[in-house]
């Protein structure tokens, strides 16, 4: 499957050393390169810091009041948490996709156009909101109703118009925080389906408690791990390597446990 | 913890003959029957009074309804046998618009910053506690504000009139506009942050569109509420016999109409304020039911 990585193709370069909520400290030494073009998922039990790691990478927490991190997030040759950066312009380039479909109230072109209306990317809006749709592979489905509201389409429609709506503007990195989780297998399957399809185009990376799911559709794997039962609070990465790797010879053995006690 | 272990057979017999069929004898089908009676007599008693209102309204006033010159034509005075309400009419229409521009824009201004902005701040919980207090206020207050700050120096006037409507619609506005702002679901607000909007645009583009429907139905019913009132506009707008062509002159209402013309000792004068009694409820209700139609329908595509 994939050759071996080089450090060329690295798109984000994350060094989680501490991340906060008020005085809560959630997660501890998380560094890890996502690479350009592939699939990257975070995968690790509840709690454990999945959820907070990603939503670092575009700086979506910094919504949450008390939120702290400290380390670096480097995207290409650019910390985002550099003191000068503005978040806003971060995300317009680091995209994301959520676990509840949230679509606006609105019909399902201006869901799609929203994003390129806000960049003022109109130029043939009708056509790249049709792309993005027919990348989505939503075209079908909708494209006689396009005026019909997207809060009107099913669970599944409505999470593919979502990651349309996010891929309008040509982001370069997809964030997915569990978008499956609200889904039925079809449309979870078409979803995987999708993603592998738009990694030529678009870097991804996606958290997700299904371990099959990650080890279907992730080139790269990282597992986090907090242990509750011994009074642990704070997570960290304990193992980031190669899909296979990490699901067929991991080396820790809390990936190994974990691993085991999930499939078996 | 429970010390019963978890495989333990239930302590409970299957039981061969169960009874689910309705019986009269059984004491909460009985108290069932009960409740349910009584609280249809109570919804009957309590419609009593809307009921005969509207009976009274419509059999003394549909009458003169059918002269389509009521709608047209001035105020009669003294011993007149012809005229009608036009001009008050007029007055109330124009009123209820000058209060309406003056605070619906306001208003949406302070529940966005009530509910985007200020949020938890000293601020915010003062001004939300003052509009509070403000839908509670007689409406006679609201027409003395305006009296003071406006009839003193410019006289009587439908800007004066609606001023004091304004002051009675703010805090209705504010309230529902601020509700409906908050009922926006987080997920909604998220989405936009991520595909990178600022805090403004989340709200301009996705926070106040979506609110619309529900922003609307608050300021109907505000509008309803200003048009049927009379107190603010005794001593701010008055009362004229003439059309309005400027807004710095006394001005009739459909309101004040009533009131001047229903204790008149002349017969076909009565039965026009009756007559304009059934217009003014007319409005009143069809802004109420425009309102819960337009809410309803936001709710079918939530
Ligand atoms: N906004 C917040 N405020 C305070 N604490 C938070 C916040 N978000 C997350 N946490 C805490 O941080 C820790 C990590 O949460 P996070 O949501 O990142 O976990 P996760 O791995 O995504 O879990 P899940 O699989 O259940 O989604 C948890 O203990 C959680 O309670
Ligand atoms: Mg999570």
């Amino acid at each position: 499957m994939s050759p071996a990585l080089t450090t060329d193709d690295i798109i984000i370069n994350a060094k989680i050393h501490k991340l906060f909520y008020g005085n809560f400290f959630a997660v501890r030494d998380t560094h890890l390169a996502i690479h350009h073009n592939k699939i990257t998922a975070f995968i690790g039990p509840s709690g454990c810091g999945k959820s907070s790691v990603l939503r670092c990478l575009n700086r979506m927490n910094d919504l949450v009041r008390n939120f702290r991190v400290e380390g670096s997030v480097f995207f290409r040759s650019k910390d985002i948490y550099a003191p000068r950066v503005d978040p806003v312009a971060v995300r317009r380039h680091i995209g994301m996709v959520f676990q509840q479909p949230n679509p606006f109230a609105m019909s399902i072109f201006d869901n799609v156009a929203f994003g390129l209306r806000l960049h003022g990317m109109t130029r043939d809006l009708a056509d790249r909101v049709e792309l993005a749709l027919r990348r989505a592979a939503l075209w079908d489905e909708v494209k006689n109703k396009l005026k019909q509201s997207g809060l009107a389409l099913s669970g599944g429609q409505q999470q593919r118009l979502c990651i349309a709506r996010a891929i309008a503007p040509e982001p370069a990195v997809l964030l997915m925080d569990e978008p499956c989780s609200a889904l039925d297998p079809i449309a979870t399957g078409k979803i995987e389906e999708l993603m592998k399809d738009l990694k030529s185009r678009y870097t991804i990376v996606i958290v997700t408690h299904n371990l099959q799911q990650a080890s279907r559709v992730a080139d790269m794997t990282g597992f986090l791990y907090v242990d509750t039962k011994q009074g642990g609070r704070t997570g960290y990465l304990v193992e980031y390597d190669r899909t296979e790797a990490i699901f067929q010879d991991p080396r820790d053995p809390l990936t190994r446990q974990y691993i085991a006690g999930a499939f078996g | 913890m429970s010390t019963i272990p978890l495989d333990e057979p239930s302590e409970r017999p299957f039981e061969e003959a169960i009874d689910f069929d309705y019986s009269l004898t059984r004491w909460r089908t009985l108290f069932n029957l009960l409740l349910t009676g009584l609280s249809g007599l109570a919804t009957v008693v309590a419609l009593i009074p809307l009921i005969s209102v509207l009976y009274m309204l419509v059999s003394h006033g549909l009458a003169r309804l059918t002269e389509v010159s009521v709608f047209t034509a001035l105020p009669p005075t003294g011993k007149d046998v012809g005229g009608g309400f036009g001009n008050a009419l007029q007055g109330t229409l124009v009123m209820v618009a000058v209060a309406s521009l003056l605070s619906v824009p306001f208003g949406i201004l302070v529940a966005v910053y009530l509910a985007e902005f200020g949020k938890d701040s000293t601020t915010a919980s003062v001004v939300r506690f003052a509009a509070k207090i403000l839908t509670g206020l007689p409406s006679i207050i609201a027409g003395v504000f305006a009296f003071a700050i406006l009839v003193m120096h410019t006289g009587r006037s439908s800007f004066a009139g609606g001023v004091g409507l304004a002051v009675l619609m703010l805090p209705t506005i504010i309230l529902t506009a601020e509700e409906a702002l908050l009922q926006v679901p987080r997920k909604m607000r998220e989405a936009a942050y991520g595909l990178g909007c600022t805090h403004t645009q989340v709200v301009l583009r996705v926070v106040l569109p979506t609110a619309i429907p529900n922003i609307v139905t608050g300021v109907m019913l505000g509008v309803a509420r200003a048009a049927g009132e009379t107190a603010p506009l005794l001593f701010t707008a008055a009362f004229s016999y003439f059309w309005l062509n400027k807004l710095m002159q006394p001005t009739a209402s459909l309101a004040v109409f009533i009131y001047r013309y229903s204790g008149v000792p002349y017969e076909r004068q009565v039965e026009l304020a009756w007559a304009a009694s059934l217009v003014l409820v007319t409005l009143v209700l069809t802004i109420n039911v425009l309102a819960q139609l337009i809410t309803r329908r936001a709710h079918a595509h939530r």
